[in-house]
């Protein structure tokens, strides 16, 4: 595990809670508020930066991270400036893990070794392609590895106990569970069912494990909290911002403020989650 | 199945999906695990006589097979050279090649005891090859695509609708066929306890080109036969239009290891492969990774897809199966394109001198033979897919024209 990863990781162990991961896409809306609003992020409660790197084509995310990628993508969105908002991060926040999320095509374009060094350089901890699964790894790991960065691996109710050693024998950083069968952003999980699945995966894994997709409001993510180790929120973060543009998709003075409020109140309920139960 | 003779064209994939570097299973995780039992029913079925005897039925009573191999006399003489065969896929019943894989599919689909069946269509002639074998066998079916595609499909969409299917519109990226198949896979990914999705083409994770192209070598396999009958020999060169590249690689892959075959894969140029309107992967893209497979595509220097433009709405694509990826390389297939306004040329020559009227899709390799055909000499034979017929196409021809039926 990257030493930022590990510590975050270490310090919530050590303050018996689970970590509140926040999704945002690179320049979205575009650049200079995407990257004033990353850096809000931690100060709201956030303890991992997902960062979206924008694709024309997501396959696995619903209406409200599709629009984020193409609202980004017109606002001039690349490789290079997904690059530049994490690396203007890093000089204000060196703690704070950041994890690259998109999918593969941009990084096999950008070539995959000069990408995982220049991820590094910038500050990133880890990257999680969706559309690398066990099968295609060896495609990304080794350069990963070469430069220092975590493969975060997706599991999901699919992945039997067949299948989960599989996953892991790539996964470092941390497990990314998804806990429902669809898209981002659209339904939700029964905390009872995610209970089950992530006892399954700690008999296969001692990594960190994070809950993603279906995570809405700051009760789920408390719920979620109970279960794991962490609480991914995505297109509920990107629906607060999505409702505060401009009919032309323009940033407005509200943008920031609402984002980083909702963040708070997911933390809030993150942080009360163990207390509480 | 595949018979993995050394220093064959016809060897590949490989057991993880790749030709050469191309292909693959790039999915999400969600998914692994059903193209991994898709994949595995696919191999049984395939060893299995039983499933290939149902087949076999279903190929020759319902969508009537063997399709006719016709000389087309006085297009040849038009042309005053190579003598032009013509494969009549647009005979097969829902007009095109798309049936041959549909029912292979949906054989596949009863047998992983799925009850719901997911297709993406361009031009609306998979959807309506799917929508059909779903009514023959009473399987609920969705269709999607592209908003684009609709408003230029009509009487496709339509027909879908009338066999029962559900066509649900596409409206994101440039809604047409991409986006269609993005959709498809959302869903996937959402229903995967009894969803099917029967993708329409060599493309996709494996073994979808795999599995599509052993449904569409029938069409190879019946050609080289039925050549080798009327004419004694095998054809000089073989021609098909490639959009994700099934009815191409259905003739050609029985002919890959023949050496004195030439053959040639025509994509669409659209307004013109100078422009940024057309649809030429293959021989104006670059290789990446789209819809689970490395194959040439269609991006910008940042990795981001573009759109596809072509009159056609079967080959508005912008990627294309790996198995052509890897022949490309590997340098046994030619591949080059012809614009719009050539392949209209194609379809309305075909109409007038041989009274088929071909698919748009059809039309461009007709076009290319064309083009070639008179230069070469009379003993020269040329065999081309024709892989569809026109009637969807009559609205966007006569607009093509300036007129509105
Ligand atoms: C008649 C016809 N030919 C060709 C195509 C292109 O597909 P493929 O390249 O998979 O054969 C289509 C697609 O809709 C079609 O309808």
């Amino acid at each position: 595990m990257t030493a930022r990863l590990s510590r975050r990781f270490a310090e919530l162990k050590a303050a018996n809670r689970a970590a509140l991961v926040v999704y945002v896409a690179a320049t979205d809306p575009d650049a200079a508020t995407a990257t004033a609003l990353m850096q809000a992020l931690p100060e709201a409660g956030a303890d991992v930066v997902e960062l979206g790197m924008p694709f024309t084509d997501p396959m696995a995310d619903g209406p409200a991270i599709q629009k984020a990628a193409l609202r980004a993508l017109k606002a001039g969105a690349s490789m290079d400036a997904t690059l530049a908002q994490l690396q203007a991060f890093r000089a204000v926040d060196e703690t704070t893990p950041v994890i690259l999320m998109g999918y593969y095509n941009p990084i096999d374009s950008y070539g995959v070794e000069r990408f995982a060094a220049d991820a590094a350089a910038a500050g990133a901890d880890g990257v999680i392609v969706v559309d690398v699964p066990p099968e295609e790894a060896e495609e990304i790991t080794p350069a990963l590895k070469r430069h220092d960065l975590d493969f975060i691996c997706l599991a999901t109710p699919t992945s039997d106990d067949a299948r989960l050693p599989k996953i892991v024998a790539h996964a470092s950083g941390f497990l990314y569970y998804v806990a429902v069968l669809g898209i981002t952003g659209t339904r939700s999980a029964a905390a009872e069912q995610v209970a089950r699945a992530v006892a399954r995966i700690r008999k296969h894994t001692s990594l960190p494990v994070a809950i993603g997709f279906g995570i809405k409001t700051p009760e789920n993510a408390a719920e979620m909290a109970r279960i794991a180790d962490a609480a991914v929120v995505g297109s509920a973060v990107i629906d607060r911002l999505a409702a505060t543009l401009t009919a032309d998709d323009q940033a407005t003075p509200e943008t920031i403020p609402t984002v980083a409020t909702f963040v708070s109140d997911l933390a809030a309920g993150v942080r009360g989650a163990r207390a509480r139960a | 199945m595949t018979t993995h003779l050394p220093n064959s064209f016809a060897a590949g994939p490989d057991d993880r999906g790749h030709f050469g570097p191309h292909g693959g299973r790039f999915v999400a995780e969600t998914l692994m695990p059903l193209i991994l039992d898709v994949e595995k029913a696919y191999a049984e079925a395939a060893a299995d006589p039983a499933f290939q005897a149902e087949m076999k039925g279903y190929l020759a009573d319902f969508v009537g097979r063997p399709s006719p191999l016709y000389f087309a006399e006085r297009l040849t003489a038009i042309c005053g050279g190579a003598k032009i065969y013509f494969k009549r896929e647009d005979l097969n019943h829902t007009g095109a090649h798309k049936v041959n894989n549909c029912i292979g599919q949906i054989l596949l689909a009863r047998r992983m005891g799925k009850t719901r069946i997911i297709a993406e269509t361009g031009a609306g002639q998979h959807g309506v090859a799917t929508a059909t074998v779903c009514a023959l066998f009473g399987i609920p079916c969705v269709i999607y695509m592209g908003a684009t595609d609709i408003a230029r499909q009509q009487p496709n969409v339509f027909r879908m609708k009338l066999l029962g299917a559900e066509v649900r519109s596409v409206t994101s990226g440039a809604a047409t066929l991409k986006d269609a198949m993005n959709e498809a896979m959302r869903d996937w990914v959402a229903n995967v306890e009894d969803t099917y999705y029967l993708i329409g083409t060599v493309a996709g994770p494996h073994p979808y080109p795999l599995m599509v192209r052993e449904f569409q070598k029938i069409i190879g396999e019946e050609a080289k036969a039925q050549i080798k009958a009327k004419e004694g020999r095998l054809p000089d060169s073989l021609y098909a239009a490639v959009g994700g590249g099934s009815n191409a690689i259905g003739l050609f892959y029985p002919f890959l290891d023949d050496p004195s075959v030439k053959i040639v894969g025509v994509e669409a140029a659209g307004h013109g492969t100078d422009t940024e309107e057309h649809a030429a992967s293959l021989t104006m893209g670059r290789p990446g990774v789209l819809h689970g497979s490395r194959t040439y595509l269609l991006q910008n220097r940042d990795g981001q897809i573009t759109e596809a433009y072509s009159i056609s709405a079967g080959l508005d694509y912008p990627g294309v199966g790996p198995e052509h990826a890897w022949l490309k390389d590997a340098g046994r297939i030619d591949y080059v394109s012809v614009t719009d306004a050539e392949a209209l040329d194609a379809f309305h020559k075909t109409t007038r001198h041989e009274g088929i009227i071909p698919a748009l899709e059809s039309s461009h390799a007709i076009a290319q033979v064309l083009k070639v055909a008179g230069s070469l000499p009379q003993d020269h034979i040329i065999l081309a897919c024709l892989s569809g017929r026109g009637d969807k196409d009559v609205d966007t021809v006569a607009r093509a024209m300036g007129k509105e039926l």
